[in-house]
């Protein structure tokens, strides 16, 4: 039996509100689960679950604002058999929980969905859930509306705000659940969050900066001829080359990828590049994207069509505002030569992609004009120095120079 | 399908990728841009949107061409007929 606590979702978050359950007493929720929708400062985060069993019960009312570790639901191990309701609170015996555990075919009715070969229950399932906006959530949990009742006039029917009906349902609301004062992504909030991250980065991390400008011709050539001859659905933004060849380089210096606490630096082996995303009306969020040293360049591209439509809908997950190892921030088609990027705690490094212009550039002796990008690190001088970072970008720039290859 | 047909569908689909755009206020020279602040992946998100709706592939070397909503809607017209 397991308490699954309110998770922290970054190193400044204190607490969130509880808007809408995934799951109820009796599902069987595996690790990576979406059990809960929990409103923050970033916006809606989808609460992921740690934990593998059948759930119990659960212990938080909806609209609450509980504090990071408040008990969420209670979780049983797999295989163990549901308690009914009344008797909650009665622990199964150790022997039967090392049963359960060692004999994982030895289950019940309930845990026979835990299967690996048995479909997902629909509440689980993340392609199924509602899509809607952080603002359309908390009003559908403040007047108790099922928002999977509701058909949503937002991107890919997503419920938005005038979606949900105002007159709220005659019955089924808790009048006692506190709803949340603060109704959507609340900008404000979200500033106030960037800030104190941002101020505990430069309070806490001596950032250096490494600066080098990267021949971009090639990468640039390959880039426009695979896509002249794709359909806009397949095509691919010079963004993904630059997070790749960022996670490549990422995979190749261990002190720029990773986490640093209280007992210090721990590098990571796997690379979670968090993508920088800006919110139209202001506001910021570095969804992690995992293993992404590793994914084909298609797929790295389709996971960030995905993850910045989710941000921009409020549909962001849990492991993906706490996962990343090092974060990746591009000005896009125009804007800035350059950007030296804040760190985000806990991590040590990120890097910033000016936006790619043609430069005059000598190659051989003679001046011609090349598509070129300025790349910036910024890196954690507790962990690294100077040299360890400029064999990162070298490492970048050796990625871009093979755009086939990544 | 005439102009009033294609502005307003590609007004529809800007604004399924910007919600927050009021359609009634997005001028005839508005760049998507650089004024309404549509950055590349929103760009792409709308190519690909008016490839399935309109069957018109904009091709990368066209995006010029599709900058502005009157850019556009000429743009479009003549990929049509």
């Amino acid at each position: 039996m397991a308490i699954f606590a309110m998770p922290s979702l970054g190193a400044d978050m204190e607490a969130g509100t509880l808007v809408q359950w995934m799951i109820q007493p009796g599902d069987t929720v595996k690790r990576g689960d979406v059990v809960a929708v929990v409103e923050t400062q970033k916006g809606a985060i989808e609460i992921e679950c740690f934990e593998e069993g059948i759930v119990q019960s659960l212990d938080a009312e909806l609209g609450a604002t509980l504090a990071v570790g408040a008990a969420l639901a209670t979780i049983s191990a797999p295989g163990t058999k549901a308690v009914p309701a009344q008797r909650q609170a009665k622990r199964p015996t150790p022997a039967a929980e090392t049963k359960a555990t060692a004999q994982p075919t030895d289950v019940t009715k309930t845990a026979d969905v835990a299967k690996p070969t048995a479909p997902p229950k629909p509440p689980l399932d993340v392609e199924k859930m509602p899509l809607a906006s952080p603002a359309a959530r908390v009003l559908a949990a403040e007047r108790g509306v099922n928002l999977e009742m509701l058909v949503g006039s937002g991107p890919g029917g997503a419920v938005l705000l005038r979606d949900v009906p105002s007159s709220p349902p005659t019955s089924g609301t808790k009048d006692n659940a506190q709803p949340s004062t603060k109704a959507g992504l609340d900008l404000a909030a979200m500033r106030t969050a960037i800030a104190k991250a941002m101020a505990r980065s430069k309070r806490e991390i001596p950032h250096y900066y490494l600066t080098q400008t990267i021949d971009l011709q090639l990468a640039f050539d390959w880039l426009s001829k695979t896509n002249a001859q794709r359909p806009p659905e397949q095509r691919l933004l010079m963004g993904a080359l630059f997070v790749k060849a960022s996670s490549l380089a990422a995979a190749e210096v261990a002190q720029m990828n990773g986490h640093y606490d209280a007992d210090g630096y721990h590098p990571s082996t796997a690379v979670h590049a968090g993508v920088a995303i800006a919110l139209r009306g202001g506001g910021l969020v570095a969804p992690a994207l995992h293993d992404t040293d590793s994914l084909p360049i298609d797929e790295l591209m389709e996971q960030m069509r995905d993850v910045v439509a989710r941000a921009r809908a409020g549909r962001l997950r849990s492991s993906e505002m706490v996962d990343g190892t090092i974060t990746v921030s591009a000005m896009g088609d125009t804007g800035a030569d350059a950007m030296a990027a804040v760190i985000y705690p806990p991590q040590v490094a990120i890097v910033g992609f000016g936006a790619p212009v043609f430069r005059p550039w000598i190659a051989g002796d003679t001046i011609v004009p090349r598509m070129t990008v300025t790349v910036t690190l910024s890196a954690d001088h507790r962990v690294s120095d100077g040299r360890r970072g400029a064999k990162f970008l070298a490492a970048v720039n050796a990625a871009l120079q093979t755009p086939e290859a990544l | 399908m005439t102009n009033a047909e294609i502005r307003k569908i590609f007004l529809e689909e800007l604004t399924n990728i910007a919600p927050d755009i009021d359609p009634a206020d997005v001028g005839d020279s508005d760049h998507l841009q650089d004024d309404l602040e549509l950055d590349s992946m929103d760009f792409l998100n709308l190519v690909s949107a008016l490839h399935q709706r309109l069957g018109v592939n904009v091709s990368e070397a066209d995006y010029p061409k599709i900058a502005t909503l009157a850019l556009a809607v000429e743009y479009l017209n003549e990929k049509i007929s």
